[in-house]
């Protein structure tokens, strides 16, 4: 599903955020990427995800090379990832079920099956009753659910997260990852970006190790 | 089928949306409505005086009287023939002798200069014929000609000059319209430009998020454009609101003003076709304002 070959990531301000990573992520595969902060995770999520694109190397997402993805296409590439994130980036002036439509009412979903799969999404983070609400009447957990469904709304094969436990007690960062194994249970692809290692070995997915822009340990797999 | 469908209930939504937004934020849209109404409702309303000057000078061509002084030699019975011949053209609708002693009576009546006339010998003026055209101006200048050549005629006065100088000052101002028409039609777009390019900084992250999940330019545009739409069919409204008002307020003074002149002219108002146009040009100004606004600042709002 993802596959980076010896991918080196630049910015323009001269820091070196990837220097050679390579690595696969089988199709229905869940894995965590850790690592310290500042060792490249987010820069490697956002190459994934078309937010960057690599100074060297070849990033290959659901088989398509990023490379050849021309600008006008990234939206038509982003619908077929979920991605979550660590400040949930939700509509404020929205209600929940309408933050959770959005990528639905992008594809111009019919609007019976649009409110189905919406349900359905609140339904799986265990929201539904908050459907009508506002995100900041919401804990910070909710809020994060209601993030995690909505890149799951429109049942994509890839779901990518960066640090999506990041300012939650470890209590509910351990529901929040079990949610993400349960989509990993049906099918789904995911990757989450993380730091929480103690949270992570207490599951048992494998682990990708980014250390200073570099793929380490025993979960560097060449691709 | 469907597709057409769900392409036509996308746009709804956005239109509908577009109009929520402005009547979000009643006060900050109104007054931006306002400014661009007024950009609109002053060439619009300019255009309308303009026309109804223009309609104006036009009924007052065939009223164009003018006087054919004839030579002192000529006396009261070839005066007579002379109007009566005069009269007999085609091009003529109306031809009347001023005679000579009636003139005196006349001019030593109104003119005040009684007690000098008493000093001279003899009536000082001449016989005179008022003419009235049928023709339209071109006829006319041949009227004008042909009596000049006759040799009993002294001097043709033509009463039509000022006409001709006010038919080319009305001419003057439109063209000036038409220089103010697209200059304020400039401003609206650059205000409806300037208003768009606000709404796209409030909602860069909304704009940002949209992106993140899919949302392609057109998806991130359309709501925009809208607003814009919005923006300029609502100014449209305004603006004919205003011009009706407008012509409202001038009515009766223009009417006192035309029935000093023994004119029963009417103001002409806004017509249909004309409200249609300015709902017309305003919401095309406001799309293209949006347009350009959306063009040069969606593309710098990118994910990081």
């Amino acid at each position: 599903m993802i596959r980076f070959e010896n991918v080196r990531k630049r910015y323009p301000a001269g820091r070196e955020a990837l220097r050679g990573v390579s690595f696969r992520l089988e199709r229905g595969e869940m894995a965590f990427l850790t690592g310290p902060s500042g060792a490249g995770k987010s820069t490697l999520l956002k190459l994934v995800a078309l937010i960057e694109r690599p100074t060297r190397g070849t990033v290959l997402v659901a088989s398509q090379n990023t490379a050849r993805v021309p600008r006008r296409r990234i939206p038509q590439f982003r619908r077929q990832i979920g991605i979550v994130f660590q400040d949930h980036k939700l509509l404020h002036d929205r209600t929940v079920f309408d933050n959770v439509a959005l990528p639905l009412m992008i594809s111009s979903l019919r609007r019976r099956e649009l409110r189905g799969r919406v349900r359905a999404a609140l339904d799986q983070v265990g929201l539904l009753r908050y459907e009508n609400q506002f995100p900041l009447s919401l804990s910070s957990g909710e809020q994060q659910r209601v993030g995690i469904a909505r890149a799951v709304a429109s049942r994509p094969q890839l779901v990518i997260a960066d640090e999506p436990t990041g300012n939650l007690d470890p209590g509910l960062s351990l529901e929040i990852m079990r949610l993400f194994g349960r989509f990993n249970d049906v099918g789904t692809t995911v990757l989450i970006a993380t730091h929480d290692l103690e949270l992570i070995s207490r599951m048992g997915y494998r682990r990708l190790y980014l250390e200073a822009g570099s793929m380490a340990g025993p979960a560097a797999v060449p691709g | 089928m469907d597709t057409i469908a769900r392409y036509l209930s996308l746009h709804v939504e956005n239109m509908t949306g577009a109009v929520v937004r402005v009547a979000d934020r009643p006060l900050g849209s109104l007054m931006t409505i306002l400014v661009i109404a007024i950009a609109l409702a002053v060439p619009a309303g300019l255009r309308v005086m303009v026309d109804n000057a223009r309609a104006l000078s036009g009924t007052w061509q065939g009223a164009a009287d003018f006087t054919v002084y004839l030579e002192m030699a000529v006396d009261d019975p070839a005066a007579e023939d002379l109007a009566l011949q005069i009269r007999q053209r085609n091009d003529v609708e109306r031809a009347e002798l001023l005679d000579r002693s009636d003139a005196l009576v006349e001019f030593r009546a109104y003119s005040g200069f009684g007690e000098a006339l008493d000093l001279l010998a003899e009536n000082p003026l001449p016989h005179a014929i008022i003419v009235r055209p049928a023709g339209t101006s071109a006829d006319l200048d041949q009227l004008v000609e042909d009596l000049d050549a006759l040799e009993e005629t002294a001097l043709v006065q033509l009463d039509t000059e000022w006409l001709e100088r006010l038919r080319a000052i009305l001419e003057l101002a439109r063209r000036v319209v038409d220089v103010t028409t697209v200059l304020l039609g400039l401003a609206v777009i650059v205000v409806i430009g300037n208003t768009i390019r606000l709404e796209i900084g409030n909602r860069r992250e909304e704009i940002e998020i949209i992106k993140l999940v899919g949302g392609s330019d057109g998806y991130i545009r359309r709501p925009f454009l809208y607003l814009g739409l919005c923006y300029g069919v609502g100014a449209g409204i305004l603006a004919a609101l205003i011009i009706v008002l407008g012509l409202g307020l001038v009515a009766s003074p223009a009417r006192a003003l035309m029935e000093l002149y023994g004119s029963d002219y009417r103001l002409a108002g806004l017509s249909l076709a004309d409200m249609a146009w300015l709902l017309g040009v305003g919401g095309f100004l406001g799309w293209a304002g949006a347009g350009i606004a959306v063009a040069r600042h969606l593309r710098e709002i990118e994910p990081s």
